[in-house]
């Protein structure tokens, strides 16, 4: 069983969701962004996903646009994102680590390079948000035969003629863009919500994480209660961009992840 | 089986190894939406005639076929004619385009227009056509490039659309891109993306190559009536590489017929600001199509440079990116220099004021000429007025006019 079909497994015998966090790899520098990846089990993440910096993130709103220029300001690259995870895996064997970014740093490291260095370094899934499925042959394929899962986004615009080609070849969980738009900008209602876990459970039974503009305790619960996990993201990295030391962004971060946990964990009473 | 270049893209978007559609899922759906409905669109009859009549009556085509006698006799060899794209209405060829994409728009029941540029020239045929067509229209631009082309930015105000200056990255063109593609997938019910370049997600760059094919097309008509047959060169200049295609297309599949693409070199390929992808680029992902990127050894975008707004792109459309893998078409690069030397011949020679990224292709065509037998014919896009340009033009000169007192003194 993989760490993720595990993870998922066990929190439903708890009978609650998953808080998926999200953070950009090396920001704002290599040592802050590993005390936080480091930090956020203990701090109640039950599944990491993991930004690749990139200087075009096409899809993503303010808040990660400047996270992915910090981290790249500060010397991150691909090898040293894949190193970050070789070291939170010291620490750490049952947390789910997905590695989530954009197709050009991983086409130039090298495809099967990444899926070899990936795996090893204890990666457990990917998330590349300009790799549709009628790209499957460039990674997804390759990198679901390695052993590592293939996260796919839906979205509100996916219908259900398209969902089965989303949905073949989804492995680990199924994200769903509860909004359409950028990171970080507006939320769904829970009315719209519950129609999108409807809709796609008529056509997976994969875990279903629900994201996009989720960012307090309060509506990650609300969320908890209608979907398997609920994805944060801008707000976790907002407080890394208003800490005013590298010990102030670790802190910011755990203990918003902390109120998001509880949130979570208490959303079905 | 005779091999043709003229018939991609494939299915899936794809010229060889370069293109495809390399999108989030939020927009998948439309850009199938809009394949399909360009498929239509091309097989109906109705469409065809109403793109023609405004291509005829409101651009003002066909744009001439002009022999440049003057530069002929200056170089001295090949015989210069010049495709006068810069006629249209709107001094440019980015018109052809977005009178195309408007009238699907239309048909598709769309009531906004979004559109990126960088010198402004699509800028301006957007909100020219959303005018025309009465769409509100939103058009994302740099501010490096908002500095650099005023008149422009003034012009799109007149026609009514709302200019939101991008100050991502180094604002230029290729921010501008990014911010309209986030403004696509927060809009995905009523929106439009007018795309000015023979780039992006398929079908873009097939669309955009077909509604500038005419270029190509009007020009082997006027050349067979100039000359009886058809010329031995064909040059244009290539930022995303809309007005290169658009004349190339035509004559891909005529071997006898060389085919020159000029990027633009800034300062010189070797000292690293230049925005010539594919001499100083290698294939990457970025902006839904693979191609030729300017990007660092850990596959991050770099800052393109060009004294011309229009060129100053890290990238080339997917179809170039081919034709130069394949090696169809030379591509060559020509610096800020030597474009603003043609620029000045060609101003002082014809009377013609050229757009600089125009005057890329100039800057080439001069270089070639002299060594050229006089009955070589030789075919320029001369895509763009220069009309634009003038601030940038005074200060480059008064810059060349301080070293040489430096120099002097």
């Amino acid at each position: 069983m993989s760490r993720l079909q595990s993870r998922f497994a066990a929190l439903k015998q708890e009978n609650r969701a998953a808080l998926v966090t999200f953070v950009t790899a090396g920001d704002p520098d290599y040592a802050t962004s590993l005390a936080i990846l480091k930090g956020l089990p203990e701090a109640g993440a039950d599944v990491i996903e993991l930004g690749m910096p990139f200087t075009d993130p096409m899809a993503d709103g303010p808040a990660i646009q400047l996270a992915n220029i910090r981290a790249l300001g500060g010397g991150q690259n691909m090898v040293k994102t894949l190193q970050m995870v070789r070291e939170f895996r010291t620490g750490n064997q049952d947390t789910p680590l997905v590695l989530m970014g954009y197709y050009n740093p991983i086409f130039v490291y090298g495809v099967d390079r990444f899926i070899a260095d990936a795996k090893e370094a204890g990666v457990d899934g990917l998330i590349v948000v300009d790799l549709p499925p009628e790209h499957n042959d460039e990674l997804c394929d390759p990198a679901q035969a390695a052993g590592i899962d293939f996260i796919r986004l839906t979205t509100p615009t996916t219908d259900d003629a398209r969902l089965p080609t989303v949905l073949n070849g989804s492995s680990g969980f199924v994200y769903y863009v509860s909004v359409a738009g950028v990171t970080g900008a507006g939320a769904a209602t829970m009315d719209q919500v519950e129609e999108a876990v409807a809709r796609l459970r008529r056509h997976t039974d994969l875990p279903l994480c629900i994201g996009f503009g989720i960012r307090t305790p309060e509506h990650a619960a609300e969320v908890a209660k209608r979907a398997d996990g609920a994805v944060v993201g801008s707000a976790l990295i907002d407080k890394i961009a208003k800490a005013a030391s590298p010990a102030e962004a670790v802190s910011g971060v755990l203990g918003l992840c902390r109120e998001l946990a509880e949130g979570v964990r208490g959303a079905r009473g | 089986m005779t091999q043709s270049y003229s018939h991609g893209p494939d299915e899936r978007g794809l010229f060889g190894p370069f293109g495809g559609q390399f999108v989030a899922e939020t927009l998948m759906p439309l850009i199938n939406d809009l394949a399909a409905e360009y498929e239509a669109a091309k097989k109906d009859p109705a469409f065809l005639e109403e793109l023609a009549y405004f291509q005829r009556d409101y651009i003002g085509r066909p744009s001439p076929l002009y022999y440049a006698e003057r530069l002929s006799e200056h170089f001295g060899g090949a015989k210069i004619y010049l495709k006068r794209e810069e006629l249209n209405h709107t001094g440019a060829h980015k018109i052809n385009n977005c009178i195309g994409q408007i009238l699907l728009a239309k048909r598709m029941g769309k009531k906004r227009i979004i559109a990126e540029t960088g010198a402004g020239m699509h800028g301006v045929a957007s909100a020219t056509v959303a005018a025309r067509f009465g769409l509100e229209c939103v058009v994302y631009m740099g501010t490096t490039d908002i500095d650099r082309q005023q008149a422009n930015v003034f012009r799109m105000k007149l026609l009514g659309a709302k200019v939101i200056p991008v100050t991502a990255g180094t604002g230029t063109l290729k921010d501008a891109m990014n911010e309209a593609l986030r403004d696509w997938v927060t809009n995905v019910d009523n929106t439009f993306y007018l795309i000015g370049t023979a780039a992006g997600p398929h079908p873009y760059p097939a669309m955009v190559r077909d509604f500038q094919a005419v270029i190509g097309r009007e020009t082997r008509a006027q050349i067979l009536e100039h000359e009886g047959r058809l010329p031995d060169s064909v040059v244009a200049c290539i930022g995303g590489g809309s007005n290169a295609i658009g004349l190339f297309h035509e004559f891909l599949d005529e071997p006898s017929v060389q085919i020159v693409g000029v990027e633009a070199a800034g300062h010189g390929i070797d000292t690293g600001k230049h925005a010539a992808s594919m001499a100083g680029g290698k294939p990457g992902v970025l902006h839904g199509n693979r191609t030729f990127l300017l990007q660092d050894a850990d596959g991050q975008i770099t800052d393109a440079h060009s004294i011309s707004a229009g060129l100053d792109y890290p990238g080339v459309g997917p179809e170039h990116a081919w034709l130069h893998h394949i090696g169809r078409v030379e591509y060559v690069p020509i610096t800020d220099d030597e474009a603003m030397q043609a620029f000045q011949h060609c101003c002082r020679l014809e009377g013609i004021i050229p757009a600089l990224e125009s005057s890329h292709a100039l800057a080439e065509a001069f270089k070639r000429a002299p060594s050229l037998p006089k009955d070589h014919l030789m075919v320029v896009n001369l895509s763009g007025r220069g009309d634009k340009d003038m601030q940038t033009v005074m200060h480059y000169l008064s810059l060349d006019e301080k070293a040489a007192e430096e120099t002097r003194a």
